[in-house]
């Protein structure tokens, strides 16, 4: 049956309830909202003057009241040792979402820790070891000991890329500056580490160094450039589902003409009409559907691809915009190198581009007019963003700079109403020293799987969920742990010596010690010998930047469970515990390197790194912070006036690129088909495109949501949108659940009837605990070490007919149905 | 009885550790400031819900809505005849239900679409089914649809008795001053 709470009433925050300002946690647009907090003893009244929100709450509210919250945003929680109520609500004066909540952030208050609710039981709240055939509780100062001393010891051996490490980059829970800057000084500063890779994929590269390396940084225009924009040309971006508020909060309001006055307030001089979109994507979205319930299906164009073919639309957009003379001439002279060069070896004839992308001309001319055709003679505005169907598509590189072409092109960078970027996934909160090691970096999954290394520190990550080529990944990874664990069970636990010369002895036959970080238990957890409990946003004070590069600080309002710590804490630990290894060991000069992380809290971290090493980061405190609210800045801040951070709207607005010229560079980027090595002898060998990616109801790989109800409800198993026709031949049933398989590996996932799903072309849900499609992505990469996620096959097969948590599912399309 | 059913219904989905014991929570913690300390003594674990007429069985066409309100006329929903037996439905059929037609997310009233039984969200897309309990099929809502829970008396008259989650703007269901 469909999960109901059965909560009829909730406590009312008293007048005198604690607000504090929280960022949302998970994605990248970073939502404002707020935590209420106050003693469990007390509670407000209904009357007007008895609570926080300053309204009688006798009477029924209003549509998008700011005096409600939901089941979902309550709970309780420790702060400061006692137990208190908390509602963490959206924030209606954030610019960002404007009080919208998505159906992930604003269940904020139920995925915190709650051991009077018993909320989210599975975070940790000790360190773990291995002892006795099992994960048992230990000290920190034991558990870290072991790490420093297990690492000592293999870096002496090995050198230190015998150290390999797994690390988040981003911003929000499991990353943020304080945390980023930590871990990059631990393993770039004190040591030189370069086996090291990101949650997501298996090196240390940006997912964009494409658009970088033309001058072009991914983040470079405001969340009100799509209430400007004429045009929003949308790549591989489900942003509805994704960037839920900022779609609904900036992109909505353009397409549904309520951003006129903005435009002509804020652009006099030229006509403005409501925006119009472009979608390009193999996939019809419930994005796309949105759009055409608010434009009309005239505004609206999806130029539904063939899997990974983006780049040549992309240049036969360029070519036929630059026949038509649609180019912004000014600014290619002005502010860009290499133009012509780049138009003589992209050209691509509309013939050609439809042959290969299966579109017709005529959809690719209209398509550029959108683009790019002038309006009473003034260049048209348009936004140009991008997401995980290019990032994790075919040939990341070139397809990327492809599309930065025909944004620069078209003058549509540095402008209001215009931008070429990324829409993201974490927010983001990266400062760091240089990385150590080159471009490309080791592709450090295969040298796990090669047997290198003998230690590995992973924080924040879990490879077997979101990695590519998992199942393999997770063989060989289980075998050379299995080994050490079996060594570290054939001695007493108390004789640390016994027990660091049984491990290494393991290490030394291919065994490898494996130390995870993490706010739960892993599905790479499985196999760690040491955990160590982290603290997530909200737990600890924590600074991230949005999309828009708006920074602000979540304040701490509860307590971690248990005796976790935030991860720059961790380090500054683990630091010491290495200066300790070594100093014993008579290293005094290695020992020394691990000096600087007398840290007594996460602002420690914060001053250390942001503050003293990010650009603008001199201007910016926690107590500056703080009073900037959930509106924050827009980084990178310029001056500290009047009580508050000066921000940047958006980046280029002089027209001065990232290069020593300022000039932004065109790059050739021809086709060259099925880029990675192996994909397209699986697109012939195959019969299904297992396209994937996310879903509304998930954040992430669910390492929370796999503890809500509500979500569990609806997602028991990964889902595979089919065709049903596909579903007929194949025997199959709504809910039933099949195996997908290719010379990869193999995976599950329940059937979802799709019609709007072209056939032979399926869409899974990426990141599962429950079916992780990981397992049939091939390892082929880009020459950058960019997996290929997206261009996948694989054969499906029936495992069984439907369970009984898959009948209780509806099935229906999810597409919004206006009335009739 | 009605109590009875609840308490069976929240063991399956094991909200109790969680959402009632809160619900307990607030009445104990009630009764330590409130004002009112007669009436914190006799508070039940759940609010007490009125039983309402909402309509008979005879005067129901399938697909065809009804306008309704429960607990209190501040509460739209809709009664609804689907025509097939559903989770929750009631009638000689097994096919009446009762909704809350206030978006759980932002209080948009739902249009329900005869052609797949959904309640559909004009302000920001989210879609509940009918046949599930109003299980949320997509959206931005927090929860699923707050289904009324109904009764037929001898004569096929409809009562609503209690509602299974927190409807929109109200932090109880039953308002009280």
């Amino acid at each position: 049956m469909t999960f109901k709470r059965n909560v009829d009433r909730l406590p009312i925050p008293p007048k005198d309830a604690k607000v504090q300002n929280v960022t949302c946690h998970f994605c990248i647009v970073g939502c404002g909202y707020k935590a209420y907090t106050w003693d469990v003893n007390r509670q407000g009244g209904t009357s007007a003057g008895s609570n926080a929100f300053g309204v009688d709450l006798s009477k029924q509210q209003a549509s998008q009241t700011t005096n409600w919250f939901s089941p979902s945003m309550y709970n309780i929680v420790k702060q400061d040792g006692r137990d208190v109520h908390i509602v963490i609500k959206p924030d209606h004066g954030c610019v960002v979402n404007s009080g919208l909540g998505s159906v992930r952030g604003a269940r904020m208050g139920e995925l915190s820790f709650s051991e009077t609710r018993g909320s989210q039981p599975q975070r940790l709240t000790d360190p773990l070891v291995w002892r006795y055939g099992a994960l048992y509780p230990t000290s920190w100062e034991d558990a870290l000991d072991l790490v420093a001393e297990v690492t000592r010891r293999v870096v002496e051996e090995q050198g230190e890329d015998g150290l390999i490490v797994s690390a988040f980059d981003h911003g929000g829970a499991g990353g943020g500056y304080e945390n980023t800057w930590a871990t990059g000084k631990l393993y770039f500063d004190s040591m030189k580490i370069k086996n090291i890779r990101i949650h997501n994929r298996p090196a240390y590269n940006s997912e964009v160094h494409g658009t970088r390396d033309m001058g072009v940084g991914e983040l470079n225009n405001a969340y009100e450039d799509a209430e400007l924009a004429d045009t929003i040309f949308a790549v591989g971006t489900n942003a509805l589902e994704t960037q839920t508020n900022y779609f609904l909060n900036h992109w909505i309001p353009n397409l549904r003409g309520l951003s006129l006055q903005k435009k002509n307030n804020e652009l006099p001089g030229e006509t403005h009409k409501p925006g119009r979109i472009v979608f390009v994507d193999p996939r019809r979205t419930v994005t796309v559907n949105a759009c055409e319930a608010e434009a009309g299906k005239d505004n609206v164009l999806h130029l539904a691809i063939n899997s990974g073919t983006d780049l040549t639309l992309f240049n036969a957009l360029v070519t036929y915009v630059a026949e038509q003379g649609w180019l912004d001439k000014e600014f290619i002279a002005a502010s860009t190198s290499g133009f012509d060069a780049m138009l003589a070896a992209n050209k691509t004839s509309l013939d050609d581009a439809a042959k290969i992308t299966g579109l017709q001309v005529d959809d690719i001319k209209k398509a550029a007019a959108f683009i790019a055709e002038p309006k009473d003679g003034k260049r048209r505005r348009t936004m140009f963003a991008y997401e995980k169907g290019l990032i994790w598509g075919n040939d990341n590189y070139r397809t990327n700079q492809a599309l930065v072409n025909l944004a620069l092109a078209t003058g549509n960078i540095g402008r209001p109403g215009g931008g070429c970027v990324r829409m993201g996934g974490h927010q983001e909160g990266y400062v760091r020293p240089d990385y150590p090691g080159g471009k490309p970096a080791p592709y450090v999954d295969q040298l796990l799987i090669s047997g290198k290394g003998g230690v590995h520190h992973i924080w924040d990550c879990d490879h077997y969920k979101t990695t590519l080529n998992a199942l393999e990944f997770k063989t060989v990874y289980k075998k050379r742990t299995d080994m050490v664990k079996d060594a570290m069970s054939s001695v007493p636990y108390g004789d640390r010596a016994a027990q660091v010369e049984a491990i290494m002895g393991a290490i030394r036959k291919g065994g490898l010690f494996s130390v995870d970080v993490d706010i739960v238990p892993t599905k790479i957890g499985q196999a760690a010998h040491v955990i160590l409990p982290a603290a997530t946003a909200g737990e600890m004070n924590l600074t991230s930047m949005n999309g828009e590069r708006r920074m602000r600080l979540t304040e701490r309002y509860m307590d971690p469970p248990g005796q976790a710590w935030p991860d720059c804490l961790i380090v500054a630990g683990l630091a010491q515990a290495f200066e300790r290894s070594w100093r014993a060991a008579g290293k005094n000069d290695v020992a020394d390197k691990f000096k600087g992380y007398d840290w007594k809290t996460e602002e420690d971290a914060f001053m250390d790194g942001y503050h003293a090493h990010a650009t603008g980061g001199q201007y910016v405190t926690y107590e500056s912070l703080r009073a900037m609210g959930t509106n924050g800045f827009q980084e990178p801040a310029v001056a500290f006036e009047n009580g508050k951070i000066v921000g940047t709207k958006r980046l280029f607005a002089d027209g001065k690129f990232n290069s020593k010229d300022g000039k932004a560079t065109f790059m050739a980027t021809q086709w060259r088909g099925l880029q990675a090595e192996g994909k397209q002898q699986e697109k012939d060998k195959f019969t299904f495109l297992v396209n994937n990616g996310r879903t509304n109801h998930v954040w992430q790989s669910a390492y929370l949501d796999q503890q809500d109800d509500f979500v569990m409800g609806r997602w028991p198993l990964p889902f595979i949108d089919m065709n049903p026709d596909d579903m007929q031949a194949l025997n199959l049933e709504q809910g039933d659940l099949v195996e997908v398989y290719n010379d990869n590996g193999s995976t599950q996932a329940m059937v979802y009837p799709t019609p709007t799903a072209r056939p032979k072309e399926t869409f899974m849900l990426f990141a599962f605990p429950t079916g992780p499609v990981g397992n049939v992505v091939s390892k082929g990469v880009n020459e950058l070490i960019i997996p290929n996620y997206k261009q996948t096959w694989a054969n499906i097969r029936k495992i069984a007919s439907a369970p009984e948590v898959t009948r209780q599912l509806t099935f229906k399309s999810q597409e919004y149905m206006p009335p009739t | 009885m009605r109590k009875c059913d609840n308490l069976i219904d929240a063991g399956r989905r094991q909200f109790l550790r969680g959402a009632a014991t809160a619900a307990a929570g607030g009445v104990a913690a009630g009764a330590l400031i409130s004002p009112r300390p007669a009436e914190a003594k006799t508070a039940l674990a759940r609010v007490d819900y009125p039983t309402q007429k909402l309509g008979n069985v005879k005067d129901l066409k399938v697909d065809t809505p009804v306008d309704i309100t429960y607990p209190d006329p501040d509460s739209p929903g809709v009664l609804l005849k689907l025509g097939n037996p559903v989770e929750g439905g009631v009638g000689p059929d097994g096919d009446i239900v009762a909704f809350s037609t206030m978006c759980p997310h932002k209080g948009f009233p739902l249009n329900y679409v005869a052609a797949d039984k959904t309640l559909n969200c004009p302000g920001h897309y989210s879609r509940f089914d009918c046949e599930k309990g109003g299980q949320e099929i997509w959206g931005q809502a927090t929860q699923n649809l707050p289904q009324f829970q109904l009764r037929v008396d001898a004569n096929g008259d409809i009562h609503a008795t209690a509602v299974d989650e927190l409807i929109y703007g109200r932090l109880n269901n039953v308002l009280k001053a």
